[in-house]
């Protein structure tokens, strides 16, 4: 559900009108500019790094390894978008923002790397490669919107790519859950049972189900806000061409 | 037709004619049983009795639903109603005494806060929107519910201090509950019914109301007292969070409600905080 991360931002910095509100000032537009090319450049690493192991082994088993590190290491960094709208450098919604960092991160963390056994599943495949090319094209997009310098292109991606790259995404993290399943109930990762002098209890394995069930209503909402967006977007520029 | 509009405690039920010649009676009231208002009974001279009727209902629904809820939700687990815990353990209680215990102090706490709702609140003007009801609703049943799954369960755990933490939890409890009781009266007699001017609470005979000469909004800085002691009391990790989210949740009330008297009293007292004394 957090595969194309696209819908957070309400102007995407600069791509919508001339609005000049109070934004953010140079030295933050020079960092942001850093930080969306390092961004982009982290995930084209990803990117090449995977066709590379492909070409390498001549099959699509296991490619998570070899990849592994910077996937950890980017998406990991994403947190910082958190601080960037809580700072207010960027003009999108903190839960949002948060909501969508962090459900990717649990997903690289809590359940990916915590569970081995998933590991060498194609599903995980499905939603790193969903990821890989959502994230270079939104974050080539930023770069190029904070230079005022965004090309067609970029955009038309950005708000075309998600239709099959959105579903992709959630199929490979729904699969990768759910194949994490067993694991969990039979290690009892995580998981907290009663007596205990805190009286708490925790279960992961019920947790994992409640997350893949949430899935059901939050899923169609982002997914037809993207839909509305790239008609908005998009729109008035075919309008534009036709009356031409 | 008719609309309904929900006035904080009052729910406005308006019936109108479809003749366009009766105007509607708009009006969300202050709540005070006693007074009756003059407008509304203007808007009764003028309508003729039969064909346009306005009623006013007293609707303290909202908060009596808010707080029945816990209450018997907490009950529930308490008397181990079926489907709950395993079917041995139906219809039995705890043997652990905090946990009665620890279920008069959950249940005197919202029969407490229905009575002060009846009798003691005076509510401002204001209106509470439709979403705000099931959202308040879900936090207090949701948080009901899973703190007293715990509490109640077969296997719960006392705290570690024994009889000396379960003392101690209980004497801040119930200073708090009365303390924050202090506070509702005093906040309630410093407006008469029907009068609008504001003022500034200060500290009355009543010693627990001597807080606030260090605090501003001294009903909350009570009520988090008290969930810290029932924490303490039941050693529960839930009624941890409990406490947190409220206080968290208060906090911002209270220094909403500091800044706003700052605004409106030149001389108001420079010594106090919002919540915390000489803190937060």
């Amino acid at each position: 559900m957090s595969a194309p991360a696209m819908g957070t931002s309400k102007t995407a910095h600069t791509d919508s009108s001339h609005k000049k509100k109070k934004g953010p000032g140079t030295l933050a537009i020079a960092y942001l500019v850093i930080y969306n090319v390092v961004m982009t450049a982290g995930w084209l690493v990803i990117a090449v790094g995977l066709v590379r192991a492909y070409l390498a082994r001549g099959s699509y088993h296991g490619l998570y390894y070899s990849i592994e590190k910077p996937l950890k290491f980017f998406q990991t960094g994403a947190l910082l978008e958190i601080l960037h709208c809580a700072v207010g450098i960027v003009p999108s919604s903190v839960v949002l923002t948060g909501f969508q960092v962090m459900s990717r991160v649990f997903l690289t963390w809590a359940v990916t790397h915590s569970v081995r056994e998933v590991q060498s599943e194609d599903s995980v495949l499905l939603f790193v490669v969903a990821w890989t090319v959502t994230e270079i094209i939104r974050y080539s997009f930023y770069t190029f919107s904070l230079l005022n310098h965004l090309p067609y292109l970029i955009k038309w991606a950005r708000y075309t790519f998600f239709i099959v790259l959105y579903p992709m995404g959630v199929a490979g993290e729904l699969l990768t859950i759910y194949a994490a399943l067993p694991y969990v109930q039979k290690t009892g990762l995580y998981s907290i049972t009663l007596p205990n002098k805190y009286n708490f209890s925790f279960d992961y394995h019920s947790f994992l189900i409640l997350v893949m069930v949430s899935y059901i209503p939050l899923f169609p909402q982002l997914y037809f806000h993207m839909m509305r967006q790239r008609k908005k977007v998009l729109g008035h520029v075919e309008e534009y061409s036709k009356v031409e | 037709h008719v609309y309904l509009q929900y006035s904080n405690c009052f729910l406005v039920f308006h019936v109108f004619v479809s003749d366009p010649q009766w105007y509607p009676a708009r009006q969300s009231i202050r709540l005070d049983p006693k007074g009756k208002s003059l407008k509304d009974e203007d808007v009764l001279q003028h309508l003729p009795v039969g064909t346009t009727a306005t009623f006013y209902f007293r609707d303290l629904g909202v908060f009596l639903t808010e707080y029945a809820g816990p209450l018997l939700i907490y009950l529930m687990f308490y008397f181990r109603v079926p489907f709950i815990y395993a079917p041995k353990y139906d219809f039995t209680t705890s043997k652990h005494w905090v946990v009665h215990l620890a279920c008069m102090c959950h249940s005197f706490h919202y029969v407490k806060r229905l009575l002060e709702t009846l009798f003691v609140h005076r509510f401002s003007h204001g209106t509470m929107p439709l979403r705000n009801i099931f959202k308040n609703c879900t936090y207090y049943w949701g948080f009901a519910a899973w703190m007293a799954y715990y509490i109640n369960h077969p296997l719960y755990t006392p705290p570690i201090y024994g009889e000396q933490q379960i003392r101690l939890a209980l004497i801040v409890f119930l200073f708090c509950q009365i303390g924050n009781f202090s506070i509702h009266i005093a906040l309630r007699n410093l407006r008469p019914p029907g009068s609008k001017t504001r003022k500034i609470p200060y500290p009355t005979k009543n010693p627990f109301t001597w807080i606030f000469l260090l605090v501003s909004c001294p009903n909350y800085t009570y009520e988090l007292g008290s969930w810290l002691g029932f924490t303490l009391m039941t050693q529960c990790l839930p009624v941890a969070a409990f406490t947190l989210v409220g206080f968290i949740q208060m906090t911002v009330w209270a220094k909403g409600k500091h800044r706003s008297y700052l605004k409106e009293f030149r001389d108001y007292p420079t010594l106090r905080s919002p919540i915390l004394p000489f803190i937060l």
